[in-house]
């Protein structure tokens, strides 16, 4: 187990890089404390797995150092950095039985046949695949062999992190979150820190202490499933979580007001002049849906019923936006306007989050 | 939908009928008719029943002609499949030089039977080839019109050198198919170089592997070209394979009852081998598939 750095940590596939545009990962300083869960969340292309793969050392980062408890592994193989990764597809040794898989790892480390044997029995409980230890490996179904990569991957008590790499995308949803569960267990049994890269919102909120936001091969943000949904601090994170993602308008700023199109929106605080492209976002949670008087004026495209809520797909000057309605709420009658609730306003500049210089005096 | 009878539709398949039956039934069928008749010339011909077989089983020459063959086709692939293994796995992955080394690996596939006889034939010579002049200037005795060892060393090497890419690009094709992941799995579970070989790749390549071998087995136990220009079957009978000496027996005596019964023994041997090849595969895949 071990406190992982990135210091100054850019990564390019390019022999010459030159613009920023040539780097899959760009420059990154960051600390994985020890035994936390990190849920590495983006989507397809935008640098996760070659972070991963740097981490883990199957890749060296062309920018920059790796630190595992201040020590620096930049140069060292995968091997000699005592990781332990699942990928995405299934990786299993055919020939091997169940159990020898499972026992891979640990026999090329050395370790003594009866703890070796212990070890593989508790990792095939784990995995419930305990009647099938003995069965070659050749010929199971896809969950099934990537359970058993799972397997090899926890079976190690020891590693400095365990990595996954979209680990469950080709496992069957009943199982999948029972996985996910072994794996939370696992986390909170042996304290390994442990990197779960996923595309998936859901996955992520649910795995991790802290999520890390990864777009066009940056950090856009780091925090608590909630801070992520409260306070994107860019847009991109407020359209990637959250179904559907947050209402972003292009906007002109004054003070304490914002003005979309025509309509003049209040604020939660009074924001500094800027010169960049200005957007106000706000997600579907705190957007109200009304009759006549104030507001953009939408036309409501079609109704959603999901059950726990309805979901309003509204066009607003061609634009789409949604609302959310709790269940058991009718829709107004001739409901033609929307309006936003202050607290769910945020303001970006350049697509990243500015914060009010000051909270607005009650009126 | 109406099923519509038409007989005339057989006609469709004639051609395919005549096809085989020109190249394959009736060529097949004259040896058979070879095989079990004698004659006296004048173009007479009587019923000799399995008199030739007979005497083909009871005859020497034919056993040790069957004993080198089998021999030399073990030779050929004891070491030309881990030979060849051994240059897929360090073949560049890709980039130029991976496409360069496919077109040198290629090349002696390209050339034929007889030039490459020819090549060694001269290459090896103690007057004008480099090989032999060479060979025989650092004090070596060689000399394949003479020596046993120096005529089947050549004859093998000779081979090795023409094939051996065969079983190389198969076994590239092979490796190539398999994904990066597995490298990296073995990377992290810290597997050695021997087992990502024992266990990851030897696996992936064992379906081309067979066919590699089976093309091998079946091509050098038919073996003819290349020895007849290199050595001639010489010295005496040294490197007289299955079909030199058919050859020398059809065509050389015009021996043609024992010929046949020979030609078709030897067929039989290699379709029983080549059947046992097959189901061997076939069983291969059934468990994969399962």
């Amino acid at each position: 187990m071990a406190k992982i750095t990135l210091d100054n940590l850019a990564h390019s596939y390019l022999p010459n890089p030159g613009s920023e545009d040539d780097f899959a990962l760009k420059e990154l300083n960051h600390d994985w404390n020890d035994g936390e869960a990190y849920a590495l969340l983006g989507s397809s292309g935008c640098g996760k797995s070659t972070l991963l793969n740097i981490i883990s050392g199957l890749l060296r980062p062309s920018h920059g150092r790796v630190l595992f408890d201040g020590q620096d592994v930049t140069d060292q193989a995968t091997a000699e950095r005592n990781i332990a990764q699942v990928f995405q597809f299934p990786v299993v040794y055919d020939t091997m039985s169940v159990r020898d898989n499972l026992a891979f790892p640990l026999r090329n480390r050395g370790l003594p046949a009866d703890e070796i044997r212990k070890r593989v029995q508790k990792v095939g409980a784990m995995i419930g695949m305990e009647a099938e230890l003995n069965r070659k490996a050749r010929g199971l179904t896809a969950d099934a062999k990537q359970k058993i990569s799972l397997g090899r991957g926890m079976v190690r008590e020891d590693v400095n992190a365990l990595l996954f790499d979209e680990p469950l995308t080709v496992i069957d949803p009943h199982m999948k979150w029972e996985l996910r569960t072994q794996l939370k267990k696992l986390h909170q049994d042996f304290g390994h820190t442990m990197i779960y890269v996923t595309h998936d919102q859901t996955e992520a909120l649910t795995f991790a202490d802290k999520v890390v936001v990864m777009y066009d091969g940056r950090v856009v943000q780091i925090g608590t499933p909630q801070e992520l949904f409260e306070r994107p601090a860019h847009t991109f994170v407020g359209y990637f979580i959250g179904s559907p993602g947050m209402n972003v308008f292009d906007a002109q700023l004054s003070g304490a007001e914002a003005r979309i199109g025509d309509t003049v929106v209040p604020l939660p605080g009074t924001y500094a002049a800027t010169t960049g492209k200005v957007q106000l976002g706000v997600r579907p949670e705190f957007t109200r849906l009304s009759a006549g008087g104030e507001g953009l004026p939408v036309t409501i495209r079609r109704i959603e019923d999901v059950g726990r809520h309805k979901i309003l797909r509204l066009d607003w000057q061609g634009q789409e936006v949604n609302a959310l309605l709790p269940e058991g709420t009718p829709v107004p009658a001739g409901a033609d306007r929307i309006t936003f609730d202050p607290e769910g306003i945020n303001l970006y500049e350049n697509d990243w989050r500015i914060s009010p210089q000051g909270r607005r005096e009650a009126a | 939908m109406n099923k519509t009878v038409n007989q005339k539709a057989w006609f469709l398949v004639l051609p395919v009928l005549v096809l085989v039956a020109f190249s394959a039934v009736i060529p097949l069928m004259t040896v058979v008719n070879y095989s079990v008749q004698d004659t006296f010339g004048q173009n007479v011909f009587f019923w000799n029943g399995i008199m030739w077989f007979e005497e083909m089983l009871n005859s020497e020459r034919m056993w040790n002609a069957l004993g080198r063959q089998v021999v030399f086709s073990a030779i050929i692939l004891a070491i030309e499949v881990p030979l060849g293994v051994f240059v897929a796995l360090n073949m560049p992955k890709k980039g130029f030089w991976a496409s360069f080394c496919l077109v040198v690996m290629s090349l002696p596939l390209l050339i034929p039977w007889n030039v490459v006889g020819t090549i060694w034939q001269i290459f090896g010579r103690v007057d004008i080839g480099l090989l032999g002049y060479t060979l025989d200037a650092i004090g070596i005795d060689y000399n394949y019109t003479q020596g046993f060892f120096a005529a089947w060393t050549t004859v093998i090497v000779m081979d090795v050198w023409h094939w051996t890419s065969l079983v190389a690009l198969l076994a590239y094709a092979g490796l190539q198919s398999i994904p990066d992941a597995y490298y990296q799995a073995a990377k992290i579970d810290q597997a050695s170089r021997w087992a990502v070989f024992r266990y990851i790749e030897l696996p992936k390549m064992m379906g081309v592997l067979m066919i590699a071998i089976l093309l091998r087995f079946m091509d050098s136990f038919m073996i003819y070209t290349e020895p007849f220009v290199v050595t001639g079957g010489g010295p005496g009978n040294a490197t007289t394979f299955l079909s030199i000496d058919l050859v020398k027996m059809a065509l050389g005596q015009f021996d043609l009852g024992p010929a046949a019964a020979f030609s078709l023994m030897y067929f039989l041997v290699i379709l029983a081998i080549s059947w046992v090849f097959y189901t061997v595969m076939v069983n291969l895949d059934k468990r994969e598939g399962r």
